[in-house]
């Protein structure tokens, strides 16, 4: 039966172009490619986080989500998967990107499966994605996919590269085949931590059979 | 429905004139505008509390009764009181008493507080905040009404055979609200027990605390104190007054942009756009507020934050003239036009005595005489 799947990509590049789209592009296009050989269909929506710049810093300083955000924030929650690239400054991911995710509910992504991304402009920052970016996608639950993709300037021109993409982008086409995110969200889901109105302002279901409530209504704490 | 202000007692540096008030200042300018907000006809006044500068509330009931003592109407409040810190036989009696020095003018709103260090302070634990919150206010619900209350909870040393003095006037506890505005247990506990529920209503786009609201509504209808409609929903807001749109934008842009909390972010004119604050002509603020009304549904308590982010007293005076003068008249005739038959009224002390009396004298609560062992009889009152 033909699935078909929403892929958000979230870009943190400044320039236009830049190869963090680029690159992130290509991620996309790869799983657009090979999820339509296997009789799925991929419709693929992107953000360059350096038009939501505004939006994330007021977001991070206040309670305030703008527009573009919400927008993003609304993608991303009803995403099958998701391509994040970014750029490395000062080697770490750029502030922008990780302002971006810091930004989200706790529970906006879990198990969602992710591709993640990275260049530079030397390969000597080639472990930013394997030893910085796996570890805050841990902590958002993201189902991170195996390969991780990194692109400094001798990568555009080896054909490697493009093997590594599309062995990025097959795993994320099988992790969004699986239904595994899915099924958490219709089978597990309360067992993670949520706050109401979180997982983006969805999250809005009341348990009212809890210690808590019955505590609220006169009861004693256990 | 009732109009009225309420303060957060901050004190912040006006960054217009560079100054930064005095605590000794501040705290004049607070009761100055406590008995303005009277003379120009506004209802409740509220002021918040904490226990770290830069605010200086660290002791409403103290405040409130100063301001009691110098006014006639007002109805005094509190935005908030913090449930989890202040020991609930504390609240009680504090309370209590600024009832009966204020003739009934007062009630309460209680607030869990987010400062973390706070809690130590107190002895308490922020991470145990919401079931701490819950309990005292069970406990604070039966010291109202029980002459003599036997208690063990959680978070607090048990209570045998204690009797919070004084009993409240006329024996009927001041009414008291929950503010919150992310917590459904918080709307529960208002709703199971016929309490007021709050929305600061300041920071977050309306669509925050609809969802809240509606459920508090629910709940309260399903523990039978009422409809839907009658539920007792008090909301907050901010303004900024001027006869003229253009000189309020410009007058109160340099404060918006320093404000605590939200300043240093978004464009006056995004928050305005996406949250309830108005800053504008008072034709313009009174449109902005009546659709509170659309979002929410008719509601009994409409609070005004007026007096932060550093705007001089006599601004916030003039802000007073505008808001009591212009807007909040043409805001009681246009929402009492629009208002669903059956609508709660909001709870006054007359109110409250009349529901549980009806035309017979109120219970005036008269200890036996002192024995010495007034803790041990049966009953310490001789009604």
């Amino acid at each position: 039966m033909k699935q078909s799947f929403s892929v958000v990509v979230v870009a943190a590049g400044i320039s236009d172009p830049s190869s963090t789209r680029m690159l992130a592009d290509r991620i996309a296009q790869r799983t657009v490619a090979l999820a339509d050989r296997r009789g799925n269909d991929v419709a693929v929506q992107v953000f360059d986080l350096r038009e939501l710049a505004t939006e994330i810093t007021t977001a991070l300083v206040s309670p305030l989500v703008g527009p573009k955000l919400q927008q993003a924030v609304d993608a991303l929650g009803a995403a099958d998967g998701i391509v994040a690239s970014t750029p490395v400054y000062k080697a770490a991911a750029s502030g922008l990107f990780t302002s971006f995710f810091q930004v989200l509910d706790n529970d906006l992504l879990i198990a969602k499966p992710i591709v993640l991304a990275a260049t530079a402009g030397t390969a000597r920052h080639a472990l930013v994605v394997d030893e910085q970016l796996r570890s805050l996608f841990a902590y958002l639950r993201t189902t991170t996919v195996p390969t991780s993709l990194f692109a400094a300037p001798q990568d555009w021109s080896d054909p490697s590269l493009n093997k590594r993409i599309d062995r990025a982008a097959f795993e994320l086409v099988l992790l969004m085949e699986s239904g595994f995110a899915r099924q958490i969200r219709d089978e597990s889901w309360h067992s993670y931590q949520h706050e109401y109105g979180s997982a983006g302002g969805t999250e809005l279901s009341i348990d009212l059979d809890t210690d808590l409530m019955r505590l609220a209504t006169g009861g004693s704490a256990k | 429905m009732q109009f009225g202000v309420f303060s957060v007692s901050d004190i912040t540096r006006d960054p217009v004139s560079g100054q930064t008030p005095t605590e000794a200042e501040r705290i004049d300018a607070v009761v100055r505008i406590a008995q303005k907000a009277e003379e120009v006809g506004l209802d409740v006044f509220a002021i918040g509390e904490h226990h770290n500068p830069p605010f200086f509330s660290s002791s409403p009931t103290t405040l409130l009764s100063y301001i009691a003592a110098t006014t006639e109407r007002l109805i005094l409040t509190t935005a908030t009181t913090l449930i989890t810190t202040n020991d609930p036989v504390r609240i009680a009696e504090e309370y209590a008493m600024l009832q009966h020095l204020s003739k009934g003018r007062v009630d309460l709103m209680l607030g869990r507080g987010n400062t973390a260090p706070v809690y130590p302070w107190f002895g308490q634990d922020i991470r145990e905040g919401l079931p701490l919150a819950l309990e005292n206010y069970n406990l604070l619900h039966r010291l109202w009404r029980e002459d003599v209350v036997d208690w063990e909870g959680k978070y607090r040393t048990p209570l045998q055979g204690f009797t919070s003095t004084p009993r409240p006037l006329d024996d009927v506890p001041p009414f008291v609200w929950h503010g919150s505005i992310r917590t459904p247990e918080i709307a529960e506990q208002a709703a199971y027990y016929g309490n007021g529920f709050f929305a600061n209503h300041i920071f977050w786009p309306k669509e925050h605390y609809m969802r809240l609201i509606r459920f508090y509504r629910q709940r309260y209808a399903h523990y039978g104190h009422g409809t839907e409609k009658q539920a007792i929903v008090g909301l907050g807001g901010q303004a900024y007054i001027a006869r003229r749109s253009q000189d309020a934008i410009r007058e109160f842009r340099p404060y918006f942009n320093e404000a605590p909390v939200y300043g240093h972010g978004p464009s006056m004119e995004d928050f305005m756009r996406s949250t309830p604050l108005s800053v504008g002509s008072p034709q313009e603020v009174i449109d902005k507020t009546l659709t509170f009304r659309e979002h929410f549904g008719d509601y009994q308590r409409q609070l005004f934050l007026i007096d932060h982010a550093g705007l001089p007293p006599a601004t916030v005076l003039d802000q007073l003239e505008l808001l009591g003068g212009e807007v909040v008249p043409t805001l009681r005739k246009e929402m009492a036009a629009r208002r669903e038959p059956d609508v709660g009224e909001p709870p006054t002390h007359a109110s409250l005595v009349k529901a549980k009396y009806g035309e017979q004298p109120p219970r005036q609560p008269r200890p036996n005489a002192n024995r010495g062992d007034n803790t041990a009889g049966p009953t310490p009152y001789a009604d």
